[in-house]
């Protein structure tokens, strides 16, 4: 739902459906509203049959991969002897996106509940939640849910009586996008710091303590309870675009619109209808600009491309960009793009972990460079440098934040060319919009 | 033998095969292909981070690090192709354009891989019109200097505090481009082996404060060389300058000391250039000693010497050969042998195998017991009233000075004239081994070479030279003219050293007949 | 860069006192830290959580806390002060009593952040960003995403999440404060 907004008509709210209802947080809200049926129903199954049902269905990692759940679950190997490790990535810094804070701080016992099922089905008898630091309410909320969830024998060493163990913890990230990488998850996790690892070796071979690990995405964890009650064929049907795209996605929608919140569609809904209908269009007596549908690290959309997208992983990259994390940002017609984008450019700098040299030093500069434009102290021969620069960082480094801080940047020059040179031949910001402290 | 096992590859069109598991990089070695890099170093686990070592493998879809990536059977790879290039250069604009570029003010210039590779492969020009970067330098503790500017963050420092001396002292702080190496405050790199990190840093960003603005790279001569501060026989590079020993560095050998020097050991090479030395042959004119030539020396000691036994107190620092020499000596006099050792706490490197700061500190205790001299720490107890001492370059301790009153005459060879020894009869100069080719034995067997890196002051001569002559005056024959020759000579006369010749022994060295180094020694 | 952090020039500056030091893992709160420790198989997973607390007990993380810490977890201080100075959330010299994070990233830059963020500096009094303001009540300090884009602009202040913040709320908003 567009919380928080009554939920739109033509919205599926089934992630987002009790956001707003307090009761929900609690274990026996929870199982009033259906809750901890699907995690009985899994313990009863065998590891591989409840993966099969997740393949099925076609449910893919909603954290902004969209790499096929079930097909990652499959990859860890069981009876090899070694602990496994489900990670819970509940960093979620992607800027434009807001919609794992939510679920967790209106229905934190579904996401215990999708964490003990995708623990069961890959053999890890313990998952972390790596929750960033500056979620104090998910922080709390999930605390309590877990300590709940334990003392109701939910979780625990003996899972709902079955004798099969289940530990969960919740662990406080301290302040670093990069956490969110997966690899950076583990590292930090294991109380280093948030620096992303070569792969191979993959996560399910060598992950976290060096043993089979998993991390999935809050979203995507909390799809799975549905999909195990309901059956593959129900989440699949929701699929009107690409049959590779399936189920419900929650879109984080920001910036310049008139009701900004999450909103829950079905994977290819008519992104135009999205963002006139659904979020209620741009604000009063302004024109939309531009859209960068997947969280920053996706390439910008000009309008025209935004309006004949079908929302999904195939349909955005039809038109110029990727799904993503789901983090709509919308500019308005106010808005300077050359001084958002050396904002964005400035945030990768600002968390970029320094490993790699294009990324260290190429987010820094190129900030420099945009922020120089914007000022009105740039050249043409910037415009060329960034460019060269962009694709230095991009494909190059071990992660891919020097990449996307690269897209903004590329995407950009490529499609709002002419308020970048009318920086550099006026000398100004042609919006009159302030300079960068 | 073609092992089954064996990975075939092509790279930069020369076909190698090597083990599974093994790194394009290091295959590219074995092929004769250097891919550059900075963060990878043999001896540490390697981050991939620094993005020099991408290569172009066909048919994938993106550059490759080199440095972690396994072969992979029929792997064609290109370190040299239009795309790896173009890459590489991206690298190292990125690497400069916060550099100082103050080369003419750096130690590191002209043995700096940052200027190598630029000069090979960089951008001719900078592409910044921003300001850049700044950074105070710091003073790590130890030895070394962090000059904060310069660093590329490879973080070989950091690996090697961490996981090969086992101290971890250095860490990287903060994030991005503000990302430096730290110390924590009060707790500097003082590990004895601290100082290999400036060895390892490819740049002028950790520098020897030793070696600040001594000399320039280029300037040096190299000369392969032994460190000969304690037994363990670290393989070196004595470094010189206008014939003064200005620095030490590691030469690797995976036997001995794999990339390695202790601070200990390689700080300690000023006693090689001083001045105070014997330069001349001695011998006595009253109640002073007098400048002679060596033949008159040479007379006048063996005429002493005729029909006594002579009780050598032989330095263990000498080589095999000089130590040999002596024992003939002392055998054709039907005399003994002694030596005192100095000694010091143990200082292992734990993440190299069989590799410390050895307790005694001298390089060649293992050849002194060989060839007979007994180690104690009186070794003038074993001298016989009457004897005629020959000091061999060895120290004197205030203990020693009253037994020399015992001895019939007192000849010294050596480097320096102790002031005790005053009373010598006949004064012959040594070269130091710094000023002479020759073998040490280490602490496991392992016969080692070590070269001549300057000469020697005014008529010093070798040790083995001088008593080669010597043993000629007392009716032995002719000695031997050079260090090979008398090896040879050594190697036909002992079992230990059967077959062995300076060939045999080469760069790297060669283990003694029933010596064995313990298992992990890479062999 | 690095605007954001507050002291990132004084990152070389040692900030000690000169009382003698109390160690924070006592009492209660040593247990706490066992407790902790039943989580992980390994002692340094237990690093961030064990800085959570030290900042919890004395509102930030001296040289000697990191001290005490890497003694506990049998890891160097320099190693816990890398870990230290990679996180943003850990301050590393004593701030006001109320620090305020205000996100500044785009989406909540287009609408309005910038705004909020001087409304806030002059009505603390901090003037300037990473300051701590006079009568030691507050520092503000820019933030990168605070994951809350559709309530913009959203700040924190220590440890609570404020949302919806805007130019005309926030004296409103800082009145309320104790």
């Amino acid at each position: 739902m567009g919380y928080p907004h009554k939920p739109h008509p033509r919205e599926t709210p089934i992630l987002s459906r009790h956001f707003g209802d307090a009761e929900a947080r609690t274990l026996d809200g929870w199982k009033k509203r259906g809750g901890y049926r699907a995690l009985e129903k899994a313990l009863g199954m065998t590891p591989e049959e409840i993966i099969n049902e997740i393949k099925e269905s076609g449910l893919r990692g909603r954290g902004g991969a969209g790499f096929p759940t079930g097909m990652k679950w499959s990859f860890m190997k069981h009876g090899d002897g070694k602990p496994h490790y489900l990670c819970v990535n509940a960093d979620e810094s992607e800027p434009g996106t807001f919609k794992d804070r939510e679920i967790m701080r209106w229905t934190p016992h579904a996401l215990v509940e999708g964490a003990a099922i995708g623990a069961y089905a890959i053999g890890a008898e313990t998952a972390y939640i790596y929750i960033r630091g500056e979620f104090t309410e998910p922080l709390r909320m999930m605390g309590a849910a877990v300590k709940e969830a334990y003392a109701a024998g939910v979780i625990g060493r003996n899972a709902m009586g079955t004798g099969k163990r289940v530990d969960v913890y919740v662990h406080k990230g301290a302040g670093a996008y990069i956490c969110g990488e997966e690899t950076a998850l583990m590292n930090s996790l294991e109380g280093k710091r948030g620096n992303p690892r070569p792969k191979p070796p993959f996560p399910a071979v060598a992950g976290l303590f060096a043993m089979p690990t998993t991390i999935n995405n809050v979203e995507t964890l909390t799809a799975v309870p549905h999909i195990l009650n309901e059956g593959p064929a129900w989440y699949k049907a929701m699929s009107h675009s690409s049959p590779k795209s399936t189920g419900s996605k929650l879109f984080s929608v920001c910036g310049n619109i008139a009701r900004p919140g999450n909103y829950e569609v079905e994977m290819g809904f008519p992104f135009k209808d999205f963002l006139y209908d659904v979020c209620g269009g741009p604000p009063p007596g302004r024109r939309f600009k531009a859209v960068i549908p997947g969280g920053s690290s996706v390439p910008i959309q000009t309008m025209e491309e935004a309006e004949a997208t079908l929302m999904d992983y195939e349909g955005f990259i039809a038109q110029g960009s990727m799904l993503g994390s789901g983090g709509v940002i919308v500019f308005d017609d106010s808005q300077c793009m050359v001084k958002q984008i050396a904002r964005l450019a400035r945030f990768y700098a600002h968390e970029s972990c320094a490993q790699c040299t294009q990324c260290r030093e190429g987010t820094a500069w190129t900030t420099r460079i945009l922020e120089r434009i914007e000022r009105g102290q740039g050249t043409m021969e910037d415009l060329d440098t960034l460019l060269s620069l962009s694709k230095q960082m991009t494909g190059t480094t071990i992660c891919v934040l020097s990449d996307s801080c690269a897209t903004p940047i590329v995407s950009g020059i490529s499609k709002f060319r002419d308020e970048f040179e009318a920086h550099i031949t006026g000398k100004r910001c042609p919006m009159g919009a302030t300079a960068a402290a | 033998m073609a092992d089954a096992q064996q990975i075939s590859l092509t790279i930069e069109g020369r076909q190698v095969s090597v083990a599974p598991g093994t790194t394009i990089l290091e295959a590219a070695k074995q092929a004769g292909v250097l891919v550059p890099h900075y963060c990878y170093h043999p001896g540490l686990p390697s981050p991939s981070s620094c993005r020099m070592c991408l290569v172009e493998v066909e048919k994938a879809p993106k550059l490759q690090p080199a440095c972690v990536t396994a072969v992979g059977e029929g792997q064609v790879v290109h370190v040299f192709s239009e795309k790896a290039l173009e890459q590489r250069k991206g690298v190292l604009e990125f690497l400069l354009i916060n550099h100082p570029l103050d080369c003419p003010i750096c130690d590191k210039s002209g043995e700096c891989e940052l200027q190598d590779y630029v000069y090979r492969e960089g951008p001719a020009r900078g592409r910044l019109h921003d300001p850049k970067r700044f950074n105070p330098a710091e003073d790590f503790g130890g030895d070394v200097l962090y000059v904060t500017n310069r660093c590329i963050m490879c973080t070989r420092c950091v690996r090697f505090m961490d996981s090969v001396a086992e101290d971890t002292v250095l860490n990287v702080s903060e994030r991005g481009d503000r990302a430096v190496i730290g110390v924590f405050e009060g707790k500097g790199l003082t590990h004895e082996w601290a100082g290999n990190v400036i060895d390892i840093c490819p740049v002028g960003a950790l520098l020897s404060k030793d070696f600040l603005n001594k000399a320039r790279s280029w300037e040096l001569d190299r000369t392969p060389s032994i460190c000969p501060n304690c037994s363990q026989g670290c393989n070196a590079i004595f470094e010189t300058r206008d014939n003064q020993v200005v620095r030490m560095r590691p030469r690797s050998n995976t036997e001995v000391n794999q990339y390695y020097l202790c601070d200990s050991g390689r700080l300690d090479y000023r006693w090689m250039n001083r001045t105070d030395r014997i330069e001349a042959p001695l011998v006595r004119r009253g109640d002073r000693l007098a400048a002679a030539d060596w033949d008159e020396a040479l007379r006048a000691a063996a005429l002493h010497l005729n029909g006594k036994r002579a009780f050598v107190l032989a330095s263990p620092m000498l080589s095999n050969e000089s130590l040999w020499m002596l024992s003939r000596l002392v055998e054709k006099t039907g005399g003994k042998g002694a030596f005192r050792v100095r000694r010091g706490p143990e200082a292992p490197l734990p993440g190299a195998p069989d590799l410390a700061l050895r307790a005694e500190r001298a390089a060649n205790v293992r050849g002194a017991e060989l060839f007979g001299f007994t180690k104690t720490d009186a070794p003038l107890a074993g001298m016989a009233d009457g004897d005629v001492l020959v000091i061999a370059d060895h120290d004197l301790a205030e203990a020693d000075v009253a037994e020399l009153a015992r001895a019939s005459a007192v000849i010294v060879i050596g480097t320096v004239l102790p002031e005790a020894a005053r009373q010598a009869i006949v004064v012959f100069p040594s070269t130091n081994m710094a000023e002479e080719e020759g073998t040490f034995t280490n602490i496991r067997g392992r016969v080692q070479r070590y070269q001549q890196a300057r000469s020697g002051p005014g008529m010093s001569q070798p040790v083995w030279w001088a008593v080669g002559d010597l043993l000629t005056f007392l009716g032995e024959g002719a000695g031997h003219y050079s260090a090979s020759e008398t090896f040879d000579a050594l190697a036909a006369a002992r079992p230990e050293f059967t077959g062995m010749s300076y060939e045999t022994i080469g760069l790297k060295g060669q283990l003694m007949a029933g010596s064995s180094e313990p298992a992990g020694t890479a062999g | 860069m690095g605007g954001t952090r507050p002291g990132s020039d004084a990152s070389h500056a040692v900030h000690t006192s000169d009382a003698h030091y109390e160690p924070v893992f006592a009492g209660e709160v040593e247990r706490e830290l066992e407790e902790l420790l039943t989580h992980y198989p390994t002692k340094m997973a237990a690093l961030l959580p064990a800085l959570w607390i030290v900042q919890r007990e004395r509102g930030w993380v001296s040289e000697e806390a990191m001290a005490e810490v890497a003694e506990r977890l049998v890891l160097t201080p320099a190693y816990v002060k890398g870990v230290v100075t990679f996180y943003t959330m850990y301050h590393q010299h004593p701030v006001g009593k109320y620090f305020i994070q205000v996100c500044t990233t785009s989406p909540c830059g287009v609408c309005g952040a910038e705004d909020t963020l001087r409304a806030l500096l002059e009505h603390t009094g901090c003037g300037e960003l990473g300051a701590t303001s006079a009568d030691g009540r507050f520092t503000v300090v820019e933030a990168e995403c605070l994951g809350a884009c559709g309530f913009a602009t959203p700040i924190m202040i220590n440890e609570e999440f404020v949302e919806s913040v805007n130019k005309d709320n926030v004296t409103d908003i800082l009145s309320r404060l104790p």
